[in-house]
């Protein structure tokens, strides 16, 4: 480029500087997934899969041969499936709240949203199991999935909220205007219209429970999750596998991705074309 | 929130109550109720003085203290270095590739964070390619190690919470009017000038929320140190699991970890005050 466009920033020498800096932050963020994705098909010397020694495809072909890390998973992704089903309706709930309504204790209600993600994951985790400790409840399960919903509500009621804040809510009052009754209203316009949000939301949630280790690991009782069986395994030993995981998790969520990307703009063209 | 909401006037009062409601008393009863209890926890000491908990939580573990929020002061600053001209370039010169690198720094958060610090000890290793340049350029401490060291320790952290310091300066910054940096110009501002005067504060609020939201973690995590270094890296996180887990001095566990989080809010308040921004939600 001869001449910088206005208002583009950086002159001759800092701007192509900086786009080489950034490049190298983002090679930093990726370095570690890079690893990840490589050392799935590494044959380790020994137990502990930390140092390449041979290509090999054996992990991928025998992805389930570790009954333990199979059972991580499965019990990683009940926990999932379940905390983000309440966490969502009840954040979504709260953003509706919050968006619609002038009232005098939004304020509050933001407030508390915003404390957990002030919290250090260490201290929600061990509140949480002095809770249950007084309370005498014997952690496992279900005293996950509580946990995995208390922190997923903030994040979920704050996306909602930041997605369809501005949105325009006389189109529900034009409905009732023609005649719509409030469950017609609810379904036709106001779903319709924070369902991206939701659905964003929702991975978000998903995703913060699938990854969630300390606050896990204070009210997992005698349960193990992926994330406890990862940690466990630095002991023990390190199998490829675990990186066959990882790497399915993160094209599964890559799909997910692009697939959520390609129903949005599908609803937008339904929007406009009023289908 | 400004403005008056749609239809606000002719729904019931009662509305928006019921529904927070569920939402709202699942956070007060999980999240408020289990921090008074942890407060509690920190005073029942049976027959010892109250303070006892914390007398032996700032005497015996006062070092692990400072340590952590070193490293997660430390890790904030060189989140901020790194993650801040990355989010200017994504926000004024990445054009058309702007959303494909919001989805490149989003990215990470896919692979599980556990297995993505376990891939830095792979990396770090000794004999791995990274201590071999380090060590042809003479840039390793004595014994030539990078991994058990402080280095690789605040260097885990700062990869941990990078992308939460990344995207809210993103949002600032792509909130900024582009008219005002052309104004800037147009009054004989120099770019650096122009960037010192008009878009370094504009995007102060999006600093803050990134230091918050690197800082806070960072200062309890405990799993880069326990992974990525030895044990003259044990951060307070650390101390506080082994406490509740293991050894079970329920008070001494509950006084460290209320501790921490007074000392996180003084500190943020301290943080969110010099800066001039204190609208956190």
């Amino acid at each position: 480029m001869t001449t910088e466009k206005k208002g583009a920033v950086g002159t001759r020498w800092t701007g192509p500087m900086l786009d080489v800096y950034a490049g190298l932050v983002l090679l930093y963020l990726f370095l570690p997934i890079f690893v990840i994705i490589a050392y799935s098909f590494n044959k380790p010397e020994g137990k502990f899969n930390f140092v390449w020694k041979a290509f090999s495809l054996d992990a991928w072909r025998d992805p389930f041969i570790y009954p333990a890390l199979v059972e991580a998973m499965k019990l990683s992704l009940k926990v999932a499936a379940v905390s983000t089903s309440v966490a969502t309706v009840f954040g979504a709930l709260i953003a509706l709240a919050l968006c619609r309504y002038t009232w005098k204790a939004a304020g509050p209600v933001n407030f508390l949203l915003v404390l957990p993600l002030t919290t250090p994951e260490v201290v929600l985790g061990s509140s949480l199991l002095s809770l249950f400790l007084q309370a005498n409840v014997q952690t496992g399960f279900w005293t996950i999935v509580i946990a995995h919903i208390m922190f997923s509500v903030s994040y979920v009621a704050l996306t909602v909220k930041a997605r369809i804040r501005g949105f325009d809510w006389t189109l529900e009052e034009a409905a009732m205007d023609l005649y719509a009754n409030p469950l017609r209203v609810i379904f036709k316009v106001t779903l319709p219209l924070i369902a991206p949000g939701i659905a964003a939301a929702a991975m978000l949630s998903f995703a913060l429970s699938l990854d969630d280790f300390i606050i896990t690991l204070f009210n997992a009782g005698s349960r193990v999750t992926y994330p406890l069986y990862v940690y466990g395994a630095r002991r023990a030993a390190f199998p490829p596998q675990i990186n066959v995981l990882a790497t399915v998790i993160l094209l599964g969520s890559l799909l997910l991705l692009g697939a959520t990307v390609l129903w949005q703009n599908r609803r937008l063209k339904e929007a406009l074309t009023g289908k | 929130m400004a403005g008056i909401a749609a239809g606000g006037s002719r729904r019931s009062a009662l509305a928006p109550w019921l529904l927070v409601a569920p939402g709202v008393l699942w956070l007060l009863a999980f999240y408020l109720v289990p921090t008074l209890t942890l407060a509690r926890t920190s005073f029942a000491t049976g027959d010892l003085p109250w303070y006892d908990g914390y007398q032996r939580a700032f005497t015996d573990y006062g070092q692990h203290m400072l340590r952590s929020f070193g490293y997660a002061l430390t890790a904030t600053i060189a989140a901020i270095l790194l993650g801040y001209p990355l989010a200017y370039v994504m926000a004024f010169r990445a054009d058309r590739l702007k959303n494909f690198l919001l989805g490149l720094v989003i990215l990470p958060f896919f692979t599980t964070f556990l297995v993505r610090t376990f891939a830095w000890k792979t990396i770090l290793n000794d004999g791995g390619p990274v201590v071999n340049l380090l060590g042809t350029l003479h840039l390793l401490p004595a014994d030539g190690r990078l991994l058990n060291t402080i280095w690789a320790v605040i260097g885990g952290i700062t990869y941990n919470f990078l992308p939460f310091m990344i995207l809210p300066i993103y949002v600032s910054l792509e909130k900024i009017d582009r008219r005002l940096t052309e104004a800037a110009q147009d009054l004989y501002c120099n770019q650096f000038t122009a960037f010192r005067k008009v878009v370094l504060p504009l995007s102060l609020p999006g600093v803050l929320a990134g230091s918050l939201l690197t800082f806070i973690p960072a200062s309890g995590d405990f799993l880069n140190a326990e992974l990525l270094g030895s044990p003259n890296q044990k951060m307070l996180g650390s101390v506080i699991q082994g406490q509740f887990l293991t050894v079970r001095d329920y008070p001494l566990a509950a006084a460290l970890s209320f501790a921490l989080m007074a000392l996180i809010t003084i500190l943020v308040v301290m943080y969110a005050r010099a800066l001039g921004t204190e609208d956190l939600a």
